[in-house]
């Protein structure tokens, strides 16, 4: 099925001796320049062939005094370039460099593509004594290798985490995409995305016409299999909550599912609430391509939308980066919210609303229901290592597990050093989840896949719970490389949803 | 040879400080426009101080990633320090204006153990140099001026402890040239050519550092990364030239009204 070799399962994550160039040449397609240009980006078609983008004119230079922008915008960045002292700490912590043993997977060596030249243009050592510091100057080769390997990293942060300055490539890649989109090298696929957000309000492009007709089915599906009327409400003004989610939970699997249960937790607490259509999308992929403007005009939408309709709260539904954009940026992006109810959190998440729900004993539920499963949880990396749940440091980790518990009778952990904060990355987040890229997401999941199987022998786990959906989407399309079938991967409401009974519930004989 | 090595380590001193404190204003007046702290992470100044404290003094995480380059890297680093504290008895004058000092340098730990530590300090160096030579994933990642750096540190580290335990130097000499340099009042160095080589690369390490990579000493405590606090639902977090983009965000042609 595939020109590439998949890695083989072993007990035991090993770390690869570094080799060069496994991955090399392996690009995203680029975006075309209308597409750049609807971001504020330019683009450059090559007239003489087809679907070929080339460089700006006057590239280099762009390159450089965009890089030059973004160090004087960007601490992190700045301070990052700065300090590393090549430890090699971070060296065997890439879910990449485990699963392809590409050096440059590594993410010291990542940085260094782009340190190398920040070292040439920038500082004194680079521009006098380059070799010794290892600088060079900026080629087309160099871009080139950029654009590869910028794509070869999920932005998951789980470097960071070890490394002892805190150096986080997640920015280091962030800048070099924002470098690369303004001389021509976005990518196709978050910035086409990014457009139909813009235009039509959500990443499938799911006009709302289209939208209003998937949420009756919706409706039809879960009366037929209960009956009770459960309602999915779209645009309804006044509402108390505006639930943004990603556009994934309107109709892939087991996203929906979770969606169903967070419909019925609002169904069964009386909760007043909506769906929008201009919010019809909770994800924000101006994160992914590095871009404060683009990731701001996207959660403006948000801001626009519980205006609009008059809501008191706003609740993310499961997704992982967003997340992050969510909790980390949406009052520095779209706030101040003093127009919203300022008892709950700004935004809330689900599994926080559906926690302190269960905890009240307002749900009715029977665990037994999911007595066919044993699970085990997914720390989704924007969750786990860039934002937080409830008012303690860890509630990410411990919140949605909570839930779980809640409903579940049979639950497991996988192995320490890859749950909570050291979480191993899906291998498709970051912006990488398009088929252009699929060597590096079936390579990626490695050590992701490693230690589900693991508990899966040792401790008969059968299913994989996870609240972002661009990880339930990698998972489903990418673990059946590995001998795991799509239907292990289920969402944390759907578990709610299996388990939860409303009032005047009837269960299908089966 | 004396007034050269005053001046050599006069320059020196200068340069490291001032190429320093301009780095740190530099890092400080950059802005950090999102809340990026990796979490879990503090949700209090206090909180984030502790944090900050256990990566400067145990370096917790680096413990967490790899137990060799962390008990190498402690062990230089501490030793590093114990030994900076016993030269302090070189440039403090127990009169003087820095005597207020005087007791922490005497102090039994700073002096005996700061002799032993010149060793383990050296131990330390060899360990990460070894690493960077033998362990194929870090020899990749290393420059030359990476190895080199090593070497100058090892160097200073070898000069000073044959002095220390092999040639010994008129030390009270050694002293006099010191507070000389800070009196204004020249004094002649202690014979000898290995405190010329101790000298001259410490000199040139100080030259240096402020356009290395031994910036991670101002930049550990400047990533966003470790250093926010995590509040961001609380308190809105927002930079001058962001807040310049607020005033416009609402133009955007897909936001009808
Ligand atoms: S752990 Fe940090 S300092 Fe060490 S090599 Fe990696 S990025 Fe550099
Ligand atoms: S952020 Fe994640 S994907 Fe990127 S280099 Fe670090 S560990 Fe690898």
């Amino acid at each position: 099925m595939a020109d590439y070799e998949v890695p083989e399962l072993k007990e035991y994550a090993v770390v690869p001796l570094p080799e060069d160039d496994t991955m090399k040449g392996l690009k995203p397609f680029v975006a075309k320049p209308d597409f750049q240009e609807a971001l504020g980006y330019p683009g450059k078609k090559d007239e003489t062939k087809e679907n070929t983008y080339l460089l700006v004119d006057g590239w280099h230079d762009k390159a450089i005094d965009k890089m030059g922008d973004l160090l004087n915008r960007y601490r992190g960045f700045r301070v990052f370039m700065d300090s590393c002292v090549k430890c090699g700490a971070c060296t065997d912590k890439c879910h990449y460099f485990l699963g392809t043993k590409d050096a440059k997977n590594m993410p010291v060596a990542r940085q260094d593509l782009l340190r190398s030249v920040y070292r040439r243009y920038f500082t004194f050592a680079g521009k006098f004594f380059p070799k010794l510091v290892g600088a060079r100057d900026l080629t087309e080769d160099v871009v080139e290798e950029w654009y590869s390997y910028f794509h070869q990293c999920s932005e998951c942060r789980r470097c960071s985490v070890f490394c002892p300055y805190g150096i986080d490539t997640a920015e280091v890649t962030m800048a070099a995409r924002e470098i690369l989109a303004h001389i021509g090298r976005g990518t196709k696929y978050s910035n086409e995305i990014i457009g139909k957000v813009f235009t039509i309000g959500n990443n499938l492009g799911l006009p709302e016409k289209a939208l209003a007709n998937v949420l009756e089915g919706l409706e039809e599906d879960v009366e037929y299999d209960i009956e009770v009327e459960v309602k999915f409400p779209l645009d309804k003004k006044g509402a108390d909550i505006l639930l943004v989610t990603p556009s994934a939970d309107f109709f892939a699997e087991p996203h929906i599912d979770g969606l169903i249960g967070y419909a019925k937790v609002f169904h069964a607490t009386n909760t007043s609430w909506t769906l929008s259509t201009m919010a019809s999308e909770a994800a924000n992929f101006g994160l992914f391509i590095g871009s404060y403007e683009n990731m701001q005009r996207i959660s403006m939408r948000i801001r626009q939308a519980a205006e609009d309709l008059g809501v008191k709260r706003i609740v993310y539904g499961e997704c992982g980066h967003a997340w992050r954009v969510g909790y980390s940026f949406l009052n520095t992006l779209a706030g101040p919210f003093d127009f919203l109810d300022q008892n709950y959190p700004i935004p809330q998440h689900i599994c926080e609303f559906t926690l302190d729900k269960l905890e009240k004993g307002e749900l009715n539920i029977d665990k037994s229901r999911n007595d066919d499963m044993t699970l085990t949880f997914h720390d989704s990396c924007n969750v786990a290592r860039a934002s937080g749940m409830g008012d303690k440091p860890g509630g990410q980790f411990t919140i949605p597990r909570a839930v779980i518990k809640h409903v579940c009778n049979n639950y497991v952990d996988m192995e320490k050093d890859t749950i909570h904060d050291a979480t191993f990355c899906c291998g498709g987040g970051g912006g990488l989840l398009t088929d252009d890229l699929m060597e590096i997401r079936v390579k990626g999941i490695l050590p992701r896949a490693t230690a589900l199987k693991n508990v899966t022998e040792e401790y008969g786990v059968t299913h994989m719970a996870a609240i972002c959906a661009i990880c339930k989407s990698q998972f489903t399309k990418v673990l059946p490389y590995y001998g795991f079938t799509m239907d292990q991967i289920v969402s944390v409401h759907q578990l709610v949803s299996n388990a939860i009974i409303l009032e005047g519930q009837v269960d299908p004989e089966d | 040879m004396s007034t050269l090595y005053a001046f050599l380590l006069v320059a020196a001193t200068v340069v490291m400080l001032v190429g320093l404190a301009r780095k740190a204003k530099q890092y400080r007046k950059t802005p950090a426009p999102l809340k990026i702290p990796v979490t879990p992470a503090p949700k209090t100044t206090g909180g984030v101080v502790i944090r900050l404290a256990k990566e400067v003094v145990l370096f917790a995480s680096l413990f967490r990633s790899n137990k060799w380059t962390w008990l190498f890297g402690w062990m230089f680093h501490v030793s590093l320090a114990l030994v900076f504290l016993r030269h302090l008895r070189y440039v403090i004058d127990p009169e003087g204006m820095l005597g207020f000092l005087w007791p922490l340098v005497s102090l039994e730990v700073v002096q005996s153990f700061g002799k032993y530590a010149g060793i383990t300090m050296v131990i330390g160096l060899l360990g990460l140099f070894g690493r960077r030579l033998f362990v194929a994933r870090v020899r990749y990642i290393s420059a030359p001026s990476d190895y080199l750096m090593l070497l100058l540190i090892m160097f200073i580290g070898f000069s000073g402890l044959t002095m220390s335990f092999i040639s010994h130097i008129d030390i009270v000499q050694m002293k006099s040239f010191m507070l000389g340099i800070l009196n204004f009042d020249l004094v002649d160095l202690p014979e000898g050519s290995t405190i010329l080589i101790h000298l001259g690369l410490v000199a040139l390490l100080g030259f240096i550092l402020p356009v290395s990579k031994l910036l991670h000493i101002p930049g550990v405590f400047y990533a966003p990364t470790r250093n926010q606090v995590d509040n961001p639902r609380e308190k809105r977090h927002i930079v001058e030239w962001a807040k310049k983009l607020d005033e416009t965000r609402k133009d955007y042609p897909e936001l009808r009204g």
